[in-house]
């Protein structure tokens, strides 16, 4: 099971603003290790947040993306204690997900 | 093992997509095309022809990148809209071996106002290209990388 | 003749403002750079870890740290980051954080800490675990100041230890960690070096490990940025949390009394 996100989610003038920080390789697959050997990729290829179960962003990434990935979006209409759910999937069928609630 | 090119076309569209697909949001081509449209191209030109040609420079597009990052490993990089009806963000990297970094679909009630970290092999121009009312517009920004060392 | 010399002085005097105004701009853009990148540190995710491991019941004895004695008393764990190292009695020794945690892992839990934690697994089992737990513990007293105690003899021992270390120079290139931590104003590359033989200011040197390297996506513990310098040095690579290392953080220790603590911290 992949590392827990660090969720925080926070809601100021009716916009809430989302900051995620991923825990994740994000291997490009364009690495070689000491050997000459190529590192197999591994990154997140997509993100989704939700709230309510409305979508409020979806992110696809390539391994340019840095590792243990950080993210911040803003959306509306989120009240305190809302959930924001955040779940990532990568390009070898793991995923994560994980909530917080608006503060 | 032969895949079709329908079932590899579906298969594309898996995951926060299918989703969207699912939840009415999106259509099935948008689906598709949307799904890894870009990534693989290996220059900036051939990447903005896959989001769908050359984007205008709009001053209502902000790109927010350091000028100079001390390590190419990590660098903060945003993009800011403020022109109507934004869709959609892509976030490119000219001098990366496949400049497509990242895109992000905005849903209506979300901000054109995103940011993540992104990998630069060395120095460059980022570029934020965004999709507002069906069309493309940019803005572009050099970051310098630098090597630290060996301290810190 | 002269009229030469002058405007060549001119000249050579326009070019090191320049070159001294690039350095500036240099200098800004990199604070910028390290600005952009406090909100939202992946240490925070090592925090998260430390936390859990903390309050988990593990080892041979199925107990978890939450009895763990970081010399404030057992439990205590707001303010313990900035007194360490400091003289344990139980143990009879000045410890630092992570032997004091090898110890309470050990005699609480019951881990065989010999065996699990050293400087070949940097990064993997037990000994990724005391510097996620490192970095949990840190983070508790951020923000705090830096007060070790010398009340006690093998404190003030231990300093004088730290001190004689610090200045040793030896190794294929003669070096001592004076060589680029003993003075004002030295750089490598990018990197400023702080001043280690007095207080280098808040959140510099000492008061800045634990720290999250996004050049490799690790995270830091002292030990682990101690054993870097010795491997830079071309030394051979101490022991993890020997008492060298000891020393030598109650030497930095000692002389950063008074710096706040941005642990844990992010670095190139």
């Amino acid at each position: 099971m992949a590392d827990p996100m660090r969720i925080r989610a926070a809601e100021a003038g009716g916009v809430t603003t989302v900051r995620v920080l991923m825990s994740h390789p994000m291997e490009s697959g364009l690495r070689k290790d000491a050997a000459g050997n190529t590192i197999p990729a591994q990154y997140i290829t997509d993100v989704v947040a939700t709230h309510n179960g409305k979508p409020v962003l979806q992110a696809t990434w390539s391994g340019a993306v840095s590792q243990n990935p950080f993210l911040s979006f803003k959306f509306k209409g989120a009240a305190k204690g809302d959930k924001v759910v955040v779940k990532w999937t990568d390009n070898k069928g793991e995923s994560r997900t994980d909530e917080a609630a608006v503060s | 093992m032969h895949i079709s090119s329908t079932r590899r076309t579906v298969l594309k569209s898996t995951g926060a997509m299918a989703t969207l697909l699912s939840l009415g949001i999106v259509t099935a081509e948008q689906a598709h095309a949307a799904g890894r449209a870009g990534f693989d191209a290996k220059t900036l030109d051939e990447a903005l022809k896959a989001l769908g040609g050359t984007p205008a420079t709009n001053a209502q597009v902000t790109i927010v990148s350091p000028d100079i990052a001390e390590n190419g490993a990590v660098v903060p990089v945003g993009a800011v809209s403020k022109l109507p009806n934004t869709t959609e963000i892509y976030l490119l990297v000219e001098k990366n071996p496949t400049p497509l970094a990242a895109g992000f679909v905005i849903p209506a009630g979300t901000e054109p106002d995103v940011q993540t970290r992104l990998k630069m092999g060395q120095s460059t121009n980022v570029l934020a290209v965004v999709k507002a009312d069906g069309k493309l517009y940019s803005a572009s920004k050099e970051t310098k990388v630098t090597l630290g060392g060996c301290g810190g | 003749m002269k009229k030469n010399l002058r405007v060549l002085a001119v000249l050579a005097a326009i070019a090191a403002v320049q070159s001294a105004h690039a350095q500036d701009a240099a200098a800004e853009g990199i604070a910028k750079y390290r600005e952009m990148l406090q909100d939202g540190n992946p240490a925070e995710l090592f925090e998260m870890k430390g936390e859990e491991l903390w309050k988990q019941k593990r080892g041979p004895k199925n107990v978890s740290l939450e009895k763990c004695d970081l010399g404030k008393g057992p439990g205590v764990v707001k303010g313990a980051f900035v007194e360490l190292p400091r003289f344990f009695a139980d143990t009879g020794r000045v410890q630092d954080l992570e032997s004091r945690l090898m110890t309470c892992m050990e005699t609480l839990q019951g881990i065989d800490v010999k065996k699990e934690v050293n400087t070949r697994n940097f990064g993997k089992g037990e000994t990724a675990n005391i510097v996620a737990l490192s970095t949990w513990i840190g983070a508790q007293s951020m923000g705090m100041r830096f007060n070790l105690s010398q009340s006690h003899q093998a404190e003030r021992d231990m300093y004088e230890v730290g001190k004689r270390l610090f200045f040793m120079r030896g190794g294929p290139h003669d070096f001592a960690c004076a060589t680029c931590h003993g003075e004002d104003g030295k750089r490598i590359r990018l990197q400023d070096l702080p001043n280690l033989t007095k207080n280098p200011g808040d959140g510099v040197g000492f008061a800045a490990w634990p720290a999250y390297r996004v050049s490799n996506g690790q995270m830091w513990s002292m030990q682990h940025r101690l054993n870097d310098c010795y491997r830079q040095q071309r030394f051979p690579e101490p022991k993890f949390a020997s008492d060298v290392t000891i020393a030598l953080g109650v030497y930095m220790g000692v002389n950063a009394k008074g710096a706040e603590s941005i642990v844990p911290s992010i670095k190139r």
